[in-house]
């Protein structure tokens, strides 16, 4: 299954050799262009779960998707792991189409991406036991599945063999995760998707899987897809954050850049509400950082689809989608590897630009920039 | 230093856990109260049953004996005679495995076209769901027994023939039964988790949609074999199930009709089988259905 | 910090300056709204009457806002549900005392209790769905309430109205006229709360309110709630699991851990200098912008309990990275640690020396 190069997008701004989908060697592990969704829904219209949201994941590198309910990212998993189809748009997964592949291909993919859930005991049948829920995964894909190899993967994920002859009702909700994991491992693929795969447990449980995932990722050399809505873990974890809001990609970038020197209103947001005060500084403080709602995903504000709760907003974001471009960079910033930080907000690009236009000459920032030069110059400096 | 090495269990097994938790579940039907008295008595009529078919009875079933007509029990017809001088204990018990017979085939033909059916509606839903649903209504809408009547009048007598109209009167029923959970089970985070491992489509509607929806399944399973039996009975009652002078208990309680005035053991006997054999029948559905529950083995 | 100039002794003690001494001692001179003493609840279960809570101390203050936090089986919505006389059937108060300005509302008349439930304890539970009548109007939802407990219709009227101005609705009076499944979840989560203050109570209970909602709409919520705390000198008893919302909106800090309260604390002081080992492990755990990035996280090891089977001595003591020999035999009452409570043998310091330090976290100052 080659791609079908679709002529309609605009031109991307990626480099040019990551464009020859011929080189392995540059084949991302993940390659989502354009894709929309949309779910009709009685009573409610059509909803966009999912609005032109391309995003692509270098080998072994973990993405971070962070956002609200409703912004999308499940949808997204579920993409990835064709559990459904776009209505439009491809999804790549190691350079195999995922929306358009057919029965063998389907197969050979299975054994490329899986996916964790976020509730463990939902997601294991209740009627099988430990060893048998993972043999079956070995059997159905041809794999030798024998006690010897279902103890090797309950080993991985640190659970000890004695636990095969298990129930899932029978095991703690950390040991159903540790399962979860070991099936999804089962057919060793080279991309997991995690949606929220901490986010039903205890909160002394949470350490523990996040470290076994920095421990397989160490191990086994995965390309990681972390979907949570707590920018604390998917700062912890991945290499790169996306932060989604109404079906959009808002903000992507290095996991510092955008978990500690957000650029988007929303992000800011998301920042103020979910990072653990520091208890140095004193209580977090409640005051509300953005106002109203989530609006309706069957009827999106017009423009940017943050504007009516956005404190920067101007006329100019009730009317015109900000497409998600390059943040305008001041000599060459970030970590080797990682992929560019990229901004949909108009009055941040401005601003950001401005700051930029100020730095090239040598005088000072003027004041009304100052603090996003602030940031751009700490940024760069290191 | 607080953190644990990674590659060790964390949460390790209670001691106290036995290594295979595996237990039967007529051994889990058995510690059920209501389970226990139905598998007893269930045994005890096949076992009844298998001596009727294999003749291993005190006197011939069909034999008639015109010096004993309309005995009462006794230490030689332990159950009396009717008014030809067969031996009722012996009708009985070959009335028992008539009934089990025609009962058991019927139900299974019903339960696995009904199941079926009702499971492709409940996971593909859509036309698929459209389709049985209207056949289910369709069938349902005719009184069972006239249906049934219907159905032996099409295809003739015979016992095979009397076990495919008590079917078709009882797919409708393991149709809507299992279409229900599979509904539910349909939409479960664990089947698509199976679509996204890759599982065969047949596999996962075998091993993981079945398995979830067989308890309420296996308890109609029971219950409609209770009602099978009465069903035979009302069908051979009517002249329109088993054929004189072959014994079926329904067969019996019709014969019965004319001589219960002075001879009550005539009815009696085969009436008490019907009771008791759907009595039984219903106590092991209750039996099996809260031992269907794997929740039901502890946490630990 | 929260600014309460109506309370001098609440911010005394909150401050950590409160002085050390006997159980009662502790406690500022005032009495405090609510006190639970020694709370132990059980429910019935086929092999026998388990115990949820063992013994559970607390105390609320006018004007503060006490967070109890603890993992699923901890008994954090147990007492809740004991405390507003809430429990579900099969579960009952069997020792203590729940003091609502000195009444004990354990051995009040039934008659009298329900008075006090509502008209003096409001309670918002988690899930906004559930909790509104679909089929009643919002206005109906709210007054109802306020009728049964003796109001005129006319002043539960205008309470409602007010009510629902207060939580921050927009527009009440067109609110009042509508159903549920018209709002948001948080409108939703902001109509249950006006249902509860609606009476003027002494004490709101919160069981893991703003779990269902976003980060944002989440955030909006504590911020309502703080102001009415302090507008109304309410005293807030907020259930929850999670520390972030802890460290936003709590004066004070009960850890739960099977059953028990492990840990009393200042906000502050609790995420400083956790004086009980379950509390030190738990923060450790969390993924805070000083852990470097992608490195392991502390955790804390072996699994959770279970109420049913409790070992002898502390119960966090097989989990625990300090025990000695006497944590697996006497189990530790709620000891005075400076100005917090810790059921551990051993102050912090006695055990934050031996550590070996994994994280950038920093040290208690």
């Amino acid at each position: 299954m080659r791609r079908t190069r679709d002529t309609a997008e605009p031109p991307r701004s990626l480099p040019a050799d990551t464009e020859n989908a011929g080189a392995t060697g540059g084949t991302p592990a993940i390659d989502v262009r354009g894709v929309v969704r949309h779910y009709r829904s009685a009573g409610r219209g059509t909803v966009h779960a999912l609005d032109d949201v391309s995003v692509r994941v270098e080998r072994g590198r973990v993405l971070g998707v962070v956002g609200e309910s409703g912004c999308g990212k499940s949808t997204l998993a579920r993409l990835l792991t064709r559990l459904e189809r776009p209505d439009a748009g491809s999804v790549e997964v190691l350079g195999a189409r995922v929306d358009t592949a057919k029965r063998g291909a389907l197969r050979r993919l299975r054994r490329t991406i899986q996916l964790v859930f976020q509730d463990p005991y939902a997601s294991l049948d209740p009627r099988q036991r430990t060893g048998a829920a993972l043999a079956e995964v070995l059997a159905v894909h041809g794999l030798p599945s024998g006690p010897d190899q279902v103890a090797a993967l309950l080993e991985q994920v640190g659970l000890v063999p004695a636990l095969a002859e298990r129930y899932p009702h029978q095991l703690s909700g950390g040991q159903r995760q540790r399962l979860g994991i070991a099936r999804a491992l089962a057919v060793r693929p080279e991309v997991l998707v995690l949606d929220e795969p901490v986010s039903a447990l205890d909160v002394s449980v949470r350490a523990e899987i996040m470290n076994l995932l920095v421990k397989l990722r160490e191990e086994l050399g995965l390309t990681f897809v972390f979907i949570s809505h707590d920018l604390g873990m998917v700062r912890h974890f991945a290499d790169d954050i996306a932060v989604m809001y109404l079906g959009k990609i808002v903000e992507v970038g290095p996991w510092d850049a955008v978990s500690d020197e957000p650029l988007h209103p929303y992000t800011k947001a998301l920042q103020a509400a979910v990072l653990l005060p520091d208890p140095a500084q004193g209580q977090g403080g409640v005051e509300a950082v953005v106002t109203g709602e989530v609006p309706d995903a069957a009827a999106p504000p017009s423009g940017c689809r943050f504007h009516p709760r956005c404190p920067l907003a101007e006329d100019v974001c009730r009317t015109d989608e900000p497409a998600l471009l390059p943040v305008p960079r001041v000599g060459a910033a970030g970590t080797p590897g990682s992929g560019e930080h990229r901004l949909a907000c108009h009055v941040m690009r401005r601003r950001l630009a401005e700051a930029a236009d100020a730095a090239q000459s040598p005088s000072q920032t003027t004041a009304d920039t100052a603090g996003a030069a602030v940031r751009v110059e700490k940024k760069t400096g290191e | 230093m607080s953190i644990q090495p990674l590659a060790t269990e964390t949460e390790p097994v209670p001691a106290s856990t036995p290594a295979n938790t595996r237990t039967r579940l007529l051994t889990r039907v058995w510690h059920d109260r209501n389970g226990r008295i139905g598998l007893v008595v269930t045994g005890v009529l096949v076992l009844v049953a298998l001596l009727g078919a294999v003749g291993a009875v005190p006197h011939d079933p069909i034999a008639q004996h015109p010096d004993d007509r309309l005995q009462g029990p006794s230490g030689t017809y332990w159950f009396g005679t009717d008014q030809f001088g067969r031996d009722i204990a012996a009708r009985v018990a070959v009335g028992i495995w008539t009934s089990l017979r025609v009962a058991v085939l019927s139900v299974a033909i019903a339960t696995v076209i009904g199941s079926v059916l009702g499971i492709c509606a409940g996971f593909f839903r859509g036309w698929v769901d459209q389709a049985v649903s209207r056949f289910v209504d369709i069938l349902f809408a005719f009184p069972a027994i006239l249906l049934a009547l219907a159905v032996v009048t099409a295809l003739g007598t015979g016992w095979q023939n009397t076990a495919i109209a008590i079917a078709v009167v009882y797919t409708p029923i393991f149709a809507r039964v299992s279409r229900g959970p599979t509904l539910s089970v349909g939409n479960a985070e664990y089947i698509k988790a199976q679509r996204v491992l890759g599982t065969p489509l047949p596999r996962i509607m075998l091993r993981h949609v079945l398995p979830n929806v067989s308890a309420p399944i296996v308890v109609q399973v029971t219950l409609a074999l209770s009602w099978a039996i009465l069903t035979e009975s009302s069908l051979s009652f009517l002249g329109l199930g088993t054929q004189p002078p072959a014994a079926s208990l329904g067969l019996m309680v019709s014969d019965a009709r004319s001589t219960v005035a002075n001879a009550w053991w005539t009815l009696t006997f085969p009436a008490l089988a019907i009771v008791v054999a759907v009595i039984a029948l219903n106590l092991l559905g209750d039996g099996l259905r809260s031992a269907l529950d794997p929740r039901r083995e502890s946490r630990s | 910090m929260k600014h309460d100039p109506n309370t001098p002794q609440g911010s005394a003690y909150r401050n950590g300056t409160a002085p050390a001494g006997p159980a009662e001692a502790v406690r500022p001179a005032r009495e405090p709204v609510l006190a639970v003493r020694g709370l132990r609840t059980a429910v019935r279960t086929a092999s026998g009457p388990l115990e949820i809570l063992r013994g559970v101390d607390l105390d609320v203050e006018r004007g503060e806002t006490v967070a109890v936090v603890g993992e699923s089986g901890s008994g954090k919505s147990f007492t809740a549900l004991s405390v507003a006389g809430l429990l579900p059937g099969g579960a009952e108060v069997t020792d203590g005392r729940v003091l609502l300005e000195g009444r004990d509302l354990v051995t009040l008349p039934e008659e009298e209790r329900r008075r006090i439930r509502g008209a003096e304890i409001g309670m918002v539970y988690q899930d906004p769905m559930t909790s509104l009548n679909p089929v009643m109007r919002i206005g109906k939802q709210v007054t109802e309430g306020l009728r049964a407990h003796g109001w005129s219709k006319e002043a539960a009227h205008e309470r409602a109205l007010d009510v629902l101005g207060e939580v921050g609705l927009p527009s009440p009076r067109a609110l009042m006229r509508q159903y549920p499944h018209q709002l948001s979840g948080g409108m939703r989560q902001r109509v249950l709360i006006a249902c509860a203050l609606a009476p003027r109570p002494k004490v709101l209970i919160a069981d893991e309110p703003t779990t269902a909602l976003d980060v944002t709409i989440q955030q909006q919520i504590l911020a309502t709630v703080s102001r009415l705390r302090d507008e109304y000198g309410l005293a807030v008893v907020w259930i929850t699991h999670d520390l972030g919302v802890v460290a936003r909106i709590a004066d004070r800090v009960a850890v739960m851990y099977a059953g028990r309260v492990a840990e009393l604390s200042g906000t502050r002081r609790l995420f400083t200098a956790p004086q009980h080992p379950y509390t030190d492990g738990l923060l450790r755990s969390l993924p805070t912008p000083a852990h470097p990035h992608q490195a392991p996280l502390p955790q804390i090891g072996g699994s959770p309990i279970l109420l049913s089977d409790l070992p002898r001595g502390c119960p966090f003591a097989a989990r625990c990275p300090h025990r000695a020999d006497h944590c697996t035999t006497e189990e530790p009452p709620l000891l005075d640690r400076d100005s917090s409570r810790a059921a551990c043998w051993f102050p912090r310091n006695e055990w934050t020396g031996k550590r070996l330090e994994v994280t950038g976290r920093a040290q208690d100052a």
